[in-house]
Order: C-alpha cells, then sequence, then structure tokens
C-alpha cells in the first residue's frame, strides 16, 4: 500500500468516527436524533467502503454473500420486531457484536499477516497479542451473557435468579484464569510459536464466565444488565480497534463503552443499587419473586371499570404512571386511547416515567411514543415528581415498586432510599394490577390500602379498554 | 528544570510507539462519549442503545481483511461468519432505530 492509500484510508476511519460522534450528538432531542442517525449510516458506509477499497482485499464475491445475508436478516428483524421486544432485541444484537470480535480475535490469530500485525518471523506482535486477547476475552463475555440475558428477556429462561452454591469462588477462579491465559498469551509469540491454544482456552473460560455471570441476574435487574453487556461489546470492539490499528474502531468502542457505562450507572441509581450488588445478583425474579409466604389479607378498596371511568372524567388532570405491566399487557395504545378521551372531555394528562421502568433503558418512553403519545406529554421523575400534589388522579398501570413510599421512609426495606414517583401525593390514585401481589424487591406496597386508592384489578389492556368503554 | 529538559529532548528524537498514540485517540474519545452520552435526552435512552450496538459493528472492517485476504483457509471463513453477523447488527440497528426515532413526535 502506498503512503497516499494508507493516508487516504486513515482519514476516512477520522470521518467515520466523526459522523459516529454526530449519530449521538443528534440524540439530544427527537428532532435532530433522525439527521444524526442518517450521519451514523454515512459513517458507517465510508468506513466500509475505506476498507473494501484498499488493496488487501482481494476477493469479494463471498463477502458481498455474507454481506447480503446478514444484512437481508437484519433488516427484516429490524421491520417486524414489536417495540415491547426491544430488550430482548438488542440483548440478541449485542451477543452478535461479541461473537463478530471473537471470530475477527480468532483470524487473526490464525492469518495475523492478512492484518498486518507480524513481524519479519511471522510472530505477532507482543502489543497486539494482548490486545486481541483482551478483545476475544470481553467479546466472548458479551456473547454468551448476551445469549443469557436475551433468553430471559423473551421469556425462553425464567427470570428467576439461578444461585449456583458456589457461585462466587468459581467466578474467581474463572477471572483468575481468564488473567492468566492473556497473560500466558502475551508471553507466548503466537501461534506460529504454539501459544495459539492458549487463545482458544481464553475464549472457552470467558464464554463461561459470561454465562454464569448473568444467570443469577433477576428479571427485573435486566436495564442495568443490557446497559452493561451494551459497555462491554464497546470494550470489545476497541480492543480489536487496537489489534487492526483502527482508529475509526477504536473511537467507536471507547463511545459505546463509555455509553454502556452511563446508562449502567443511571439505572443502578435508578434503584439506588450499587454496580456491585446488581452483578452479584440474586434479586428478585418476576412479578411474585421474594419470600412472600402467605400474608394475611389486609383491607383494600376495590374498584370497577365504571369507578375508574367516573373519577378520571370529573378530574381536572391526571398523570399516568406506566410500569413493565403495560408493556407486558402490551396496553399503551389503549392507555394513549383513554387519555384521548379524557383531553376531549377536559382532562389534562401527562405521563410519568421512572428511570427503571420497563426492562431496558428508555422502553417506555418507546412504547408510548409507538402508540402516538407526543413526548412533550412525557415527562421523567425529577421533571414531574413535584406535579403530583396538584393532580387529582394518579393513573398507575403495571407498575408498583417505583410508586411505593417505604422506599423515603423505611430504612429497613431493600428499596430504601431509590426514588420513587411521588404518587401518594394525588389526591386519588388508581392501580391497575393484576393482583395485590408485591413488585420484584418482594415487598408490599403501603399505598394499596389507602383510603384515596382504589385498586383496579385485572389484565392491564383489558382494564383500560373497558374504563374507554364506560366513558362512551 | 534538567529533567523537563532532558525528556523534552528524548521527546523530539524517538517517536512514540504507535500503540501509544492509539492510547491517546482512545481515552479521548472515552471523554467524548462521556460528555456526549450525558446530554442525550433519558426518552432516547432505548434508540441510544440500538444506534451504539450498530456503530460498534464498526468491526465489520476487522471481517473484511480477514475475508477478503488472498489467502488464509479457516481465517477467510471466519471473517465471512463475522461479516455476516455484523451486517445483521448494522442493517438491523440502523433500521430499528430508525423507525424507532420516526415515532417520536411532538404534540399537534
Amino acid at each position: 500500500m502506498s503512503a497516499f492509500q494508507a493516508n487516504a484510508t486513515a482519514i476516512a476511519y477520522l470521518i467515520s468516527a466523526v459522523l459516529f460522534i454526530f449519530a449521538l450528538r443528534g440524540l439530544s432531542s427527537p428532532e435532530s436524533s433522525r439527521k444524526g442517525n442518517l450521519l451514523g449510516i454515512l459513517g458507517m458506509v465510508i468506513a466500509i467502503a475505506a476498507t473494501v477499497l484498499s488493496p488487501q482485499i482481494v476477493t469479494y464475491g463471498w463477502i458481498i454473500g455474507a454481506v447480503a445475508l446478514g444484512g437481508g436478516i437484519g433488516y427484516v428483524i429490524a421491520r417486524r420486531i414489536a417495540m415491547t421486544a426491544m430488550p430482548q432485541l438488542v440483548a440478541g444484537f449485542h451477543s452478535l457484536v461479541g461473537m463478530a470480535a471473537v471470530l475477527v480475535a480468532a483470524a487473526a490469530l490464525l492469518n495475523p499477516s492478512a492484518f498486518g500485525i507480524t513481524d519479519g518471523l511471522g510472530r505477532i506482535f507482543l502489543a497486539s497479542r494482548i490486545e486481541m486477547s483482551l478483545g476475544a476475552a470481553i467479546g466472548a463475555i458479551t456473547f454468551s451473557g448476551s445469549v443469557i440475558a436475551f433468553l430471559k428477556l423473551q421469556g425462553l429462561m425464567s427470570g428467576t435468579p439461578i444461585l449456583l452454591p458456589a457461585r462466587h469462588p468459581i467466578n474467581l477462579a474463572l477471572a483468575i484464569a481468564i488473567i492468566g491465559l492473556i497473560v500466558a498469551f502475551g508471553l507466548s509469540e503466537g501461534a506460529a510459536a504454539g501459544g495459539g491454544n492458549l487463545l482458544w482456552w481464553l475464549i472457552a473460560a470467558s464464554f463461561v464466565i459470561g454465562f454464569l455471570l448473568i444467570i443469577p441476574i433477576g428479571g427485573a435487574d435486566m436495564p442495568v444488565v443490557i446497559s452493561m453487556l451494551n459497555s462491554y461489546s464497546g470494550w470489545a470492539a476497541a480492543g480489536i480497534g487496537f489489534t487492526l490499528q483502527n482508529s475509526a474502531l477504536i473511537v467507536t468502542g471507547a463511545l459505546v463503552g463509555s455509553s454502556g457505562a452511563i446508562l449502567s450507572y443511571i439505572m443502578c441509581k435508578g434503584m439506588n443499587r450499587s454496580f456491585i450488588s446488581v452483578i452479584a445478583g440474586g434479586f428478585g425474579g418476576d412479578g411474585g419473586g421474594g419470600p412472600t409466604g402467605q400474608r394475611p389479607e389486609r383491607p383494600h378498596k376495590k374498584g370497577s371499570a365504571d369507578d375508574a371511568a367516573f373519577i378520571l372524567k370529573n378530574a381536572g388532570s391526571v398523570i399516568v404512571v406506566p410500569g413493565y405491566g403495560m408493556a407486558v399487557a402490551q396496553a399503551q395504545h389503549a392507555v394513549r386511547e383513554l387519555a384521548d378521551r379524557l383531553k376531549s372531555a377536559g382532562v389534562s394528562v401527562k405521563y410519568a416515567i421512572h428511570p427503571v421502568a420497563g426492562r431496558m433503558p428508555g422502553h417506555m418512553n418507546v412504547l408510548l411514543a409507538e402508540a402516538n403519545v407526543p413526548y412533550d406529554e412525557v415527562f421523567e421523575l425529577d421533571d414531574i415528581n413535584n406535579a403530583f400534589s396538584t393532580a387529582d388522579v394518579a393513573f398507575v398501570i403495571g407498575a408498583n415498586d417505583v410508586t411505593n413510599p417505604v422506599a423515603k421512609t423505611d430504612p429497613d426495606s431493600p428499596i430504601y432510599g431509590m426514588p420513587i414517583l411521588d404518587v401518594e401525593r394525588a389526591k386519588t390514585i388508581l392501580f391497575v394490577k393484576r393482583s395485590l401481589s408485591p413488585g420484584y424487591a418482594g415487598v408490599d406496597n403501603e399505598l394499596f390500602y389507602r383510603d384515596n386508592v382504589m385498586m383496579l384489578f385485572g389484565d392491564a389492556k383489558k382494564m383500560t379498554e373497558a374504563i374507554i368503554k364506560t366513558l362512551d | 528544570m534538567d529533567t523537563l529538559l532532558a525528556i523534552t529532548e528524548f521527546g523530539a528524537k524517538a517517536t512514540a510507539d504507535p500503540f501509544v498514540q492509539q492510547l491517546s485517540i482512545f481515552v479521548l474519545a472515552i471523554f467524548i462519549g462521556y460528555f456526549v452520552v450525558w446530554s442525550v435526552t433519558p426518552a432516547l435512552h432505548t434508540p441510544l442503545m440500538s444506534v451504539t450496538n450498530a456503530i460498534s459493528s464498526v468491526i465489520i472492517v476487522g471481517a473484511l481483511l480477514a475475508a477478503g485476504a488472498a489467502a488464509g483457509g479457516l481465517a477467510k471463513t471466519l471473517g465471512l461468519v463475522a461479516i455476516a453477523l455484523a451486517s445483521v447488527n448494522i442493517f438491523g440497528g440502523f433500521a430499528v432505530t430508525q423507525r424507532m426515532l420516526s415515532m417520536y413526535k411532538k404534540k399537534k
């Protein structure tokens, strides 16, 4: 490759890295986001074109076939997927990035000269050995961890934590083995000197630890897990980027890695739990989790769709609080229809979103957007919490723990310190819920038994539709 | 002062290892990522995840190098599989992001 070609290619990668930064920057507001996404696509086209046009690439037929096959599958999935299934889709996509990183590292080991990472004797450079082993290890953890997250989110595997008896010692031993293998592979001289097997063992150990790290984590902690795996996929890409000495890949890996890390932090904060405690696992399962046992039934007010319709119709302002239950029941369209009816009757309607509502960051916002709820009616916790004290009705649909005042009052509660939506300050509170069962934290919600609270038992979608019907 | 001078002299004569240059890019990009991501509105955190997913599939450039090389047997095959996986992500990730973003509308 001539110096001119090498420079041109490097500048093309720089341009695509800048375009990727603009793609993320665009997400600061919905208006600019669509243009940002197009810039991201442009960046990807430039990066691929620069690589394909470089002289190292001499065969094209199979490449075009692989892109067409993968691209076709990806596009069809993207068009068809339901918005409620977005968490598992993202988890599935993370696993593919992880696997791609593993495969690229393996290919670099088998044919290092194609990547220009060998010395005169065909040995892989020391720096490249360390970088590729890091990329492969993180990629393998991302892959197996994301596969488990996908299975849990898709419901193919129970969301209840699976706790192996000696999981912490096992994980610790595996982590030490992984570090040892990275060091040993670094000290070896690559495949040419027989060090190749070390990389295969490293990949195998990383697959196992990725699997073991995610199985003990409960369904409702998935927002943290999915953000964490997002971050890992970025670090894996960066590791491979170092091996290839490719600035686009290094910059992108750093962007994605820090993005996932920030989202993990926001999610942990939204639950007032430390990252370590989430990763240690064992917290809560799906829905009924926790040692509930047989509780005596306490008096509560049970309402019908008619009662709810009457209360809502006569309210001046309503705040809707959606949670995972709304997503499960696919009730977002019904909720928006209810809001439309109320608005045409002169009621003001707003939506309040807790940071960890749903199974991934921003999950509720996407569902409401899908149901054509204008985004300027949807508010984050900090922006709307004061409004509850002046609201006539809080309509809580499929959410529980994020409204529980015990998070403020009882230091012994597992959810103590978690920021909550102050629905208790609204004049009347309507809870659409299947039963009185506690949320994933296994904590009873005091609100259910208050005088100004009405429980609407049933499926979120059916109940909302029944309320709409009685409004007519 | 002497030490500083010595360092400067040393820096002027030797060129830094390419790894150090890449590391500089990497560290600075983490800072850019930090500031850019904090400016993302929480309402768009799901599209943020899907688009970061799509762009991290720029790892396809590594797969292309392996698959398009003149020789390489198994390495070529691994590269081709990686191309297919990364392509699922690139096409799927950008398309689903665009689909989500097109849903966010203001009050009429």
